[in-house]
């Protein structure tokens, strides 16, 4: 009964109806962070106020180098820290306060995972994908069963359905665990260096298949990545980090900046528009 | 595709209840007193049909009043430690978890001795004093559950080869206090120290306690069932669980605590059995896959029948002697141990 009660409430939207803008699904607003190892030491880590926003098929990335706050920035998007300050929504509820079972239905997260302790087969890691929408022990339906079978096809990976998660290569099982997420049929969508450990090709196949999936299920995709000319490529929107701050928020051609770029990454970069008008950024050659 | 059903369920249910029902039936017939199969047959319908009266008085006394209740005994603590064992192996996301090894069991047994000596010294009423036992193994294979896992991590993060050792080493050093409890309490009833250090099952504890541990075993399972997809997750990793809509903290509080009522209930009337944890949960992850929807249950089966074997070839072996269970489970157990080991270090 409680429960019930408390989730309704949390499932409210919060904030002025009114300021709402019904194009955005996702609204990171002023959110911030502070980490510390003690309460009464000073932080370790602190994210400054972070703000943007990303309308259903809208692909944002988060670059930034090494420990500028990327992943926790990633973690309050999906709800699973508390900002310090800000709010981050989604469709208008607070993504922080959401219940668990309902921020599963709604938010997918693609990371690095945990090594398996006993082997299980694709199907069935994809299948986990439909636990938010089941009660504590329900059995799986035929709606489930065709979201998961659809799920493996819209990543191309139906032929890996019965093989062991821990005899496929590793592009092969970033797409299971796409189809994972994609079985949750969320709203957003959220990866964590998921080209991390792929080659070139699989890179590439990988993000041509978030922009597929974006456009065709209306996702809204935030990913994190180290990969500036992927993100030159296929994202909307750029988030550019440095030491915790959010330095630049926008299209890759206006954030893509040579002497922007140079001072983050903290090397010599040469920042070319293709014909396209997205940006390719290259170390420079020796001559000059 | 093929997920769980319902169905599925329910046959691999049936066939491994048969097969518990068999080995029951054979537990009976063994003995140091031969009893015939037709006899034995003849017998069970006559109880059945609640024609009582007419069974002979010396198989009466054998089979119902002997070797009955300490086989019903085998089977709720083989179906306890075997569902505590894949429980622990899914919290703490280690396939070597038992309640054992990790010096749960021994952690309960000096529950249950402290529980024993402080008894007489309450004068409470019969029923709560018959609870005082379980509730002391519960307390300590809770305490200890909860310290192991605290010096098992590392750098926040659970470090498989830390637990196992944190886990050993408790075990000797609560297995050393039992040895000190043992060496200096007189009179009363404190069992001798093969029985908290092995486990037996020679003397089937008083009725009130016996329902008590059926009634608990049943609660107890049953909470861990309903969190049986749940454990499917965890066992994926907290992250991952917790992005599948998994209230993680809520699903760890209730298993350990479900988890180490079980190992209490277990090691207060059979002192401590080891292995069966490991050994059942992972023969059955073979059998019919790691979904703990399936596993739960049929661990429960596999280990009230892996319990009963044991014990009755602990009885006919060297009868008219007897070994402690635990040393049979022992046996099977612990070179199943370092093959498991050897095998995910290699």
């Amino acid at each position: 009964m409680s429960s019930y009660a408390r989730s309704a409430s949390a499932l409210r939207p919060s904030g002025d109806a009114g300021d709402f803008n019904s194009d955005v699904r996702l609204s990171v607003e002023q959110v911030s962070y502070a980490y510390s190892a003690n309460p009464t030491q000073a932080p370790l880590f602190t994210l400054e106020a972070t703000s943007f926003q990303a309308r259903p098929g809208d692909i944002v990335a988060i670059l930034g180098p090494n420990a500028c706050g990327k992943s926790t920035l990633l973690k309050l998007i999906a709800g699973a820290l508390q900002p310090l300050s800000g709010r981050v929504l989604l469709n208008g509820f607070i993504t922080h306060t959401l219940p668990h079972r309902a921020r599963g239905q709604r938010i997918a997260m693609v990371q690095q995972e945990s090594p398996l302790l006993f082997p299980s087969r694709a199907w069935e890691f994809v299948l986990q994908g439909r636990h938010p929408y089941g009660r504590t022990l329900r059995f799986e339906t035929e709606e489930d069963i065709t979201i998961a079978r659809n799920a493996l096809a819209q990543v191309g990976a139906e032929h890996l359905s019965d093989r062991f998660m821990d005899q496929i290569s590793g592009g092969e099982k970033q797409r299971v665990i796409l189809a994972r997420a994609l079985a949750q049929q969320p709203l957003l969508l959220l990866l964590d260096e998921p080209t991390l450990h792929l080659d070139i090709g699989a890179q590439v196949d990988l993000l041509e298949t978030l922009r597929r999936l974006a456009s065709a299920n209306r996702y809204t995709v935030v990913v994190v990545t180290h990969e500036l000319n992927l993100a030159g490529q296929y994202a909307d929107q750029v988030v550019l980090l440095q030491k915790g701050k959010c330095l630049r928020v926008g299209p890759p051609a206006t954030v893509f900046q040579r002497e922007l770029l140079e001072q983050v990454f903290q090397t010599p970069l040469t920042v070319e528009l293709g014909s396209s008008g997205r940006p390719r950024v290259s170390m420079p050659s020796e001559k000059q | 595709m093929r997920p769980l059903t319902l169905g599925r369920l329910l046959t691999h249910c049936a066939l491994l209840s048969a097969v518990l029902f068999v080995v029951v039936v054979i537990a009976l017939k063994l003995g140091a007193v031969p009893v015939s199969l037709y006899g034995l047959g003849h017998d069970l319908l006559r109880v059945l049909f609640r024609q009582t009266s007419q069974l002979s008085s010396e198989y009466q006394l054998i089979i119902f009043d002997i070797r009955l209740p300490r086989i019903l005994l085998a089977v709720f603590v083989g179906a306890s430690l075997s569902v505590a064992g894949a429980s622990f192996q899914a919290l703490l996301r280690n396939p070597l978890a038992d309640p054992y090894v990790l010096g749960v069991s021994s952690g309960a047994a000096v529950g249950a001795i402290i529980a024993l000596i402080v008894e007489p010294h309450l004068s409470l009423a019969p029923a709560i004093a018959a609870l005082l036992t379980p509730v002391g193994a519960f307390l300590g294979a809770a305490l200890t559950v909860t310290a192991v896992y605290f010096l098992g991590l590392r750098r926040g993060q659970i470090d498989s080869a830390t637990l196992l050792l944190a886990g050993i080493i408790s075990a000797s050093f609560l297995q050393a206090i039992i040895m000190f409890f043992m060496s200096t309490l007189t009179g009363g009833n404190y069992r001798g120290i093969a029985f908290w250090m092995m486990g037996e099952l020679q003397t089937p504890p008083p009725r009130i306690v016996s329902l008590i541990l059926r009634i608990g075993f049943f609660l107890a399972a049953g909470v861990i069932y309903t969190t049986a997809s749940d454990l499917n997750l965890l066992l994926a990793g907290e992250k991952e669980a917790m992005h599948l809509g998994v209230d993680v903290r809520r699903v760890r509080l209730v298993v350990y605590i479900a988890a180490s009522l079980l190992t209490g209930l277990a090691v207060s009337v059979s002192g401590a059995i080891g292995y069966v944890g490991l050994l059942v949960p992972h023969v059955m992850r073979l059998l019919f896959g790691s979904d703990h929807r399936i596993l739960l249950p049929t661990a429960a089966f596999g280990g009230a029948i892996a319990v009963v074997v044991a014990d009755t070839l602990a009885r006919t072996v060297v009868s008219p002697a007897e070994l402690p269970v635990g040393a049979m489970t022992a046996i099977a157990g612990a070179p199943l141990f370092l093959y498991l080991m050897r095998r995910r270090l290699a």
